[in-house]
């Protein structure tokens, strides 16, 4: 199918695009990279009467560090540069990781940082990996701005707390603390399909490298990114040992997630891949916590 | 706000000027507008790669981009990477080295793989085989398409 008609702007400057957004409230998006939005126009499933073109809103796109040795990344920054970047490398090293397993290299030749978070799919890898690192975002209407835990602001199924008029702009991700490792572990029938199950790992040690922090943050386990809080639990001020990992591991399969049963995968299976993975993954986080 | 563009834009080193509406997906505008039909449509939702064009060098999907978004841009397709008396050196590989069958995929491989060799002139077999990820095949079953590859980076290397 294709898409029906609609009407069509490509501001240049944020506040044209804010504008824009809070004259049309409901009936126009913001359009970013497209590579969610499209398909779905495509397919007829979404049809905004206004589209909103932000892609030739330079200042939109950037990658800088932050003082405190973080981030922050312009919402239309391309996937591509975000994977290339090797400040992204040295600040954000699980984003670093995380950003040739999204997709393939075509998408993430027009996909955008800000754009995967504001979509809101809860199989998206930047959703589940901002919230694993306590990420903030900016977000910015014609009245102002605020700025939003990655935490609060995932509400549901491709839901955001943003309104029609709002825009993100900016997210910041906060440095490591010392002895942190990280981990990003998916699995999918074939590379780069969205996965079955995935989950994120951030660990940080304490001076006798038992777990003084732990984050386990998961994608396509529920109606967002399922942050597993028992699991943590288990593990939070205890030698992270193999046991320790195991019980872990089966804590967050089979209480802090909520997976469902589609033609890929029953919920079943994908407990068990929840299981194997955190496994892996807090072994991976472990490992890189120590080397540190 | 408009609901007819005046789209100017660039592809295979030609400008082009058309009047056009924004839903015109820019797969559509290169086949119907254009006449390239070079550029496949396949699943229309990002999975196949069968539209795969290069817009400023990087390898995007035609048809996850509304025509109006290139104005101003490059785009190359398969159309533009040789001709039949001189074949690009990855046309050149795909032909000898048997592949393609029905042809469908063809143009989106060809369109990948340009960008990938450039940056990758010695590729492993694994890289390549990562590097296809995102271009289905329903003929070949790919193995011919890793040894087009392997050849094409010879050739391109010479």
């Amino acid at each position: 199918m294709k898409p029906p008609p609609f009407e069509y702007c490509a501001p240049t400057t944020v506040d044209e695009a804010l504008e824009h957004l809070a004259e049309h409230g409901y009936d126009a998006k913001p359009l970013a990279g497209g590579q969610s939005l499209i398909p779905m126009m495509n397919f007829r499933l979404a049809q905004p009467a206004v589209l909103v073109d932000l892609n030739s809103i330079a200042d939109l796109s950037f990658i800088r560090p932050t003082d405190d040795g973080g981030l922050s990344i312009g919402a239309m920054t391309r996937h591509k540069m975000v994977e290339k970047d090797p400040l992204v490398a040295e600040h954000a090293p699980l984003i670093y990781e995380t950003m040739p397993k999204i997709a393939t290299s075509q998408i993430r030749s027009r996909g955008t940082f800000g754009g995967s978070l504001a979509h809101a799919d809860p199989s998206a890898e930047l959703v589940c990996v901002s919230v694993a690192l306590d990420g903030e975002f900016k977000v910015v209407n014609k009245q102002g701005e605020r700025w939003v835990p990655a935490k609060d602001f995932f509400l549901g199924l491709f839901t955001s707390v943003m309104e029609p008029e709002d825009l993100l702009v900016e997210i910041k991700l906060p440095p490591f603390p010392e002895r942190t490792g990280w981990s990003l572990m998916e699995i999918a029938r074939r590379p780069h399909d969205f996965c079955l199950i995935g989950v994120a790992a951030v660990l940080t040690l304490d001076d006798k490298e038992q777990c003084q922090d732990v984050k386990l943050v998961y994608l396509s386990a529920g109606d967002g990114p399922m942050e597993a809080h028992q699991a943590a639990k288990v593990l939070k001020g205890q030698a992270v040992t193999a046991e320790a990992i195991q019980a872990a591991a089966e804590t967050a399969a089979s209480e802090d997630i909520d997976p469902s049963s589609d033609i890929h995968a029953t919920a079943d299976f994908r407990r068990h891949l929840a299981k194997v993975l955190t496994r892996r993954a807090l072994e991976e986080a472990l490992g890189r916590a120590k080397g540190k | 706000m408009t609901n007819q563009f005046k789209l100017s834009l660039t592809v295979n080193g030609n400008r082009y000027e058309r009047e056009i509406e924004p839903r015109l997906l820019l797969s559509d505008f290169l086949r119907h507008e254009l006449g390239m039909t070079g550029t496949h449509v396949g699943c229309e939702h990002g999975v196949c790669g069968a539209c795969t064009v290069l817009l400023d060098g990087d390898p995007v999907r035609s048809c996850l981009m509304f025509a109006v978004q290139a104005h101003g841009h490059e785009v190359i397709t398969v159309e533009g990477l040789g001709s039949i008396d001189d074949l690009h050196p990855i046309q050149q590989a795909f032909w000898e080295a048997h592949g393609l069958q029905c042809g469908f995929c063809t143009p989106g491989f060809l369109t990948t793989l340009v960008p990938f060799l450039e940056e990758n002139p010695n590729p492993t077999e694994e890289e390549i085989r990562d590097a296809i990820s995102g271009n289905l095949c329903r003929c070949t079953g790919y193995e011919n398409i890793v040894k087009s590859v392997k050849l094409a980076a010879e050739k391109m290397r010479a």
